[in-house]
């Protein structure tokens, strides 16, 4: 195992599995809360990076997460006022997003398909000088990250407890209800999305700081992942309290990643990784439906043998 | 209370699916009225709820609730006003939320709670909704963490009439709220209706398919068919009718017999 996962490669994919928990949390928000599949992560992922790059070249690197989120609430709020105010299909709505967003992105990062920040200031290079000991240079990376989700994690259960959050769970749960409740749900759709979005695009600038350099690309297939990391948080915590879901939701998106990072080790090539992906998220899916068939044919053998003992 | 002036509304206009569900309709509730409405299938009924509710607005008259017009006022807007229960248990609750989150959400309809969009349930308000579950005699008020899927449909409906009347509605829709519970807890849920109405005094509309119900319950009787309201009784002229008159009458206004193949003559 040590030979497998080594310390470092299980730092990276703390590292990463941390960023990929804020897009999990997010399609938790759009997907699991809301009922709506929000196909536009892909894009506003990369729109977060581009904003936040962009604004850490102009020497803002700590205003570059605010403005990334800004850019998430404002991709947000447009699929969100495509579905509530046009009357577009949600899967739609969200395409039509994400399709645009690429030449959005595009202009954001200056008209150049890829970005780089090396050299300037940005939050990690920050964090990084604020102390010399060996352990923080190593460190430090995976403990600003694990600061920031922690943040938003409270935040995100914070919130749901609030009224505006009650009707934001009640929307996905009953719309009929929603309406009875004075409450307008086409409201609590666009400030779901606005939400979930601003987490996007905040795991997509963070990940990009850290790798100091991305390109137009970088968000392709994070829809998969995330929706990966939500299923296997499911599987693991199961749908009880908001608490108990985000915890579940991060856990999924960590051990996704550590499983990535075993098939890395396990010298799976590359080019097999979205074949490793599929089959992880099928597993998870399958296990709860697993478990029960594995208890069926228990109570079935348990009854067997019961029978037999009656005819002895 | 509530008056409806001459309104109308056609499904799918213009097409062979044309349907004139009510056809210049007028009505006028005074405060404290409960009234029970029967009517054959496809009559209106429900087309009248939603009509008054707000799930459409209505192709001409015009709809006016306390004197003032909500017409053109949407749905999520009138229902600070209004409360509403379907046949459907399930319609009036979210089942992956707690009890407590349900009521908190039933609680927002209050004025004060409008724009406080950040605030928490308050000791105060979860004492109150305590009490209130406390009165279904249910022993819901020790269930509040759990979520409401957990519940029998029965307590659901009585969950949900509870939220309906949490903040007193000007008016009170029931539309056939015991018909798909079985007899005893529809007994129970009707009690609790009646209990709750007669306290707060609120007006209220009740469709029925049971004759003995419609007649026994309220003050007053609305027999509906094809879109107009072809019989309206109450006082001392209702206080003496039978179910048999009640169908003689409909007959009479409708120049046909009652067609419903769920009403229930007798208990």
């Amino acid at each position: 195992m040590a030979s497998i996962l080594s310390l470092t490669t299980l730092q990276t994919a703390l590292e990463v599995g941390a960023i990929y928990s804020l897009v999990a949390l997010a399609l938790f928000i759009s997907f699991s809360i809301l009922n709506i599949a929000d196909l536009s992560t892909d894009g506003c992922y990369t729109l977060g990076f581009a904003v936040g790059a962009t604004v850490t070249l102009a020497g803002h690197p700590f205003l570059a997460l605010p403005a990334a989120m800004l850019a998430g609430v404002c991709s947000g709020f447009v699929t969100a006022m495509l579905q509530t105010k046009l009357g577009v299909e949600s899967i739609l709505a969200g395409i039509i997003v994400n399709t645009g967003l690429y030449t959005v992105n595009l202009a954001v990062m200056g008209w150049s398909s890829n970005l780089s920040i090396y050299g300037s200031d940005s939050l990690f290079s920050l964090a990084k000088g604020l102390s010399g000991a060996g352990w923080w240079v190593k460190w430090h990376e995976l403990i600003v990250l694990a600061g920031i989700l922690l943040v938003i994690c409270l935040l995100v259960v914070f919130f749901f407890g609030t009224r505006l959050g009650l009707s934001i769970r009640a929307t996905g749960d009953n719309a009929d209800m929603v309406r009875a409740s004075s409450i307008n749900p086409s409201f609590t759709i666009t400030v779901g999305l606005c939400l979930s979005n601003s987490l996007t695009a905040l795991g997509g600038c963070l990940y990009g700081l850290l790798n100091k350099s991305c390109d137009i690309n970088l968000g392709t297939g994070m829809v998969t992942v995330a929706l990966a990391s939500l299923v296997i948080g499911e599987s693991l915590m199961g749908r009880g309290s908001i608490p108990r879901r985000v915890l579940g939701v991060v856990l999924g998106a960590c051990l996704y990643r550590i499983i990535i990072a075993v098939a890395i080790g396990a010298d799976v090539p590359t080019e097999c990784f979205k074949l490793v992906s599929a089959l992880i998220v099928a597993v998870a899916i399958a296990t709860p439906q697993g478990r029960k068939l594995i208890a069926l044919q228990r109570q079935k053998l348990a009854a067997r043998k019961a029978g037999g003992a009656q005819k002895c | 209370m509530l008056t409806l002036n001459h309104i109308s509304k056609t499904f799918n206009p213009g097409t062979v699916n044309e349907k004139k569900a009510l056809e210049d309709v007028s009505l006028h509730l005074a405060p404290g009225d409960f009234v029970t409405i029967v009517g054959s299938n496809g009559a209106g009924k429900s087309t009248l709820f939603n009509a008054i509710s707000g799930a459409f607005y209505v192709d001409q008259g015009s709809v006016e609730l306390a004197g003032e017009d909500v017409t053109f006022k949407p749905e999520y807007k009138r229902s600070r006003e209004m409360g509403r229960l379907f046949q459907d248990p399930m319609r009036g609750t979210a089942p992956h939320m707690t009890i407590e989150e349900n009521l908190a959400l039933a609680y927002l309809r209050t004025a004060k709670n409008q724009n406080a969009f950040f605030s928490r349930t308050t000791k105060a308000e979860r004492q109150l909704f305590r009490d209130r579950l406390a009165l279904l005699d249910m022993g819901l008020e020790d269930r509040m963490k759990q979520p409401v899927g957990l519940l029998s449909g029965g307590q659901r409906q009585a969950l949900t009439l509870l939220m309906a009347t949490l903040v007193a509605p000007k008016i009170l829709m029931l539309d056939e709220h015991t018909a798909a519970l079985d007899p005893g807890t529809a007994d129970k849920v009707l009690a609790l209706t009646r209990q709750i109405v007669e306290r707060d005094h609120i007006t209220t509309l009740m469709v029925t398919h049971n004759m003995n119900q419609a007649l026994e319950l309220g003050n007053r009787t609305l027999m509906m068919d094809s879109g107009h309201i072809v019989l309206d009784v109450s006082g001392e002229e209702r206080a003496g009718m039978t179910v048999g008159d009640l169908l003689e009458r409909f007959r009479a206004g409708a120049g046909k017999e009652l067609d419903n193949d769920r009403i229930l003559l007798s208990e």
